[in-house]
């Protein structure tokens, strides 16, 4: 998987790209948790449009980026979520703690 | 139940075989003509499985993996994911949504997604001596998906 960071004012999009599996999430979670410890924004925005397959391993992503924003009293949405990738996403229940958009 | 088709595979635990594994039996799977629900499904399950020997069966070694993926009568495929590994001591924690002993990078959430992605899920475990992970799913007849 890769990841491109856009920080633009007090938003922080990760573009995810490729499949995101527990080989290509251990370096993932490290990323996400010290670009957002540095650009300290309100909203954590996790864009999955070219995201082709996503396992357990992504919900790790997801809860180290809404535990990150939690500190910072801010927020995290996922956007362009795929169905493959919505359907785990729910099975943990994570909208509850974050926005999901199609 | 016979077999009508099968393949087998071996492999190390590394967390590059992930892919490998998941996409091999979605090839495999490929000939029941699943949805792309479906397809996605098994993928996700066999990530799940396989993922679980890497980092739990072989905590510090590298070991083997055996991977079979059976098509039996009724479209239905069976998957067995096996290993040697250290074993689970207690399934039913094990199974538990959101409870790992992986980490930070780890949801726990690999069997709830088994047992929910897949028709069928069982587990044989001995502390010491490996895990096998039984999985099925009937994929639906192309009619009655109604598609063209």
């Amino acid at each position: 998987m890769n990841i491109d960071t856009h920080p633009r004012g007090a938003e922080l999009t990760f573009r995810f790209s490729g499949e995101i599996d527990h080989h290509g999430a251990r370096n993932a979670i490290g990323e996400i948790g010290g670009k957002i410890e540095f650009f300290r924004p309100h909203i954590c925005c996790i864009d999955m449009k070219e995201v082709t397959f996503m396992d357990s391993s992504g919900i790790a992503v997801v809860l180290c980026a809404f535990n990150k924003m939690r500190e910072l009293d801010g927020r995290v949405q996922i956007i362009n979520t795929p169905d493959q990738a919505r359907r785990v996403l729910d099975a943990a229940g994570l909208d509850r703690l974050v926005t999901i958009a199609v | 139940m016979k077999a009508e088709n099968y393949i087998s595979l071996e492999f190390p635990s590394k967390s590059a075989n992930e892919a490998f594994a998941r996409g091999a039996v979605a090839c495999f799977a490929a000939q029941l003509d699943p949805t792309l629900e479906e397809l996605g499904d098994i993928k996700t399950a066999v990530s799940e499985a396989v993922t679980n020997c890497i980092v739990h069966a072989y905590p510090k070694e590298i070991g083997k993996i055996w991977l079979k993926a059976f098509i039996l009568n009724g479209n239905k495929l069976k998957i067995t994911v096996k290993d040697k590994g250290v074993g689970i001591s207690d399934i039913e924690q094990a199974k538990t949504p959101m409870f790992t002993t992986g980490g930070q990078e780890r949801s726990g959430m690999g069997f709830t997604i088994m047992e929910s992605f897949m028709d069928g899920l069982k587990i044989k475990s001995v502390p010491g001596g490996g895990t096998v992970v039984h999985m099925t799913k009937t994929i639906s007849i192309r009619a009655a998906k109604g598609r063209k």
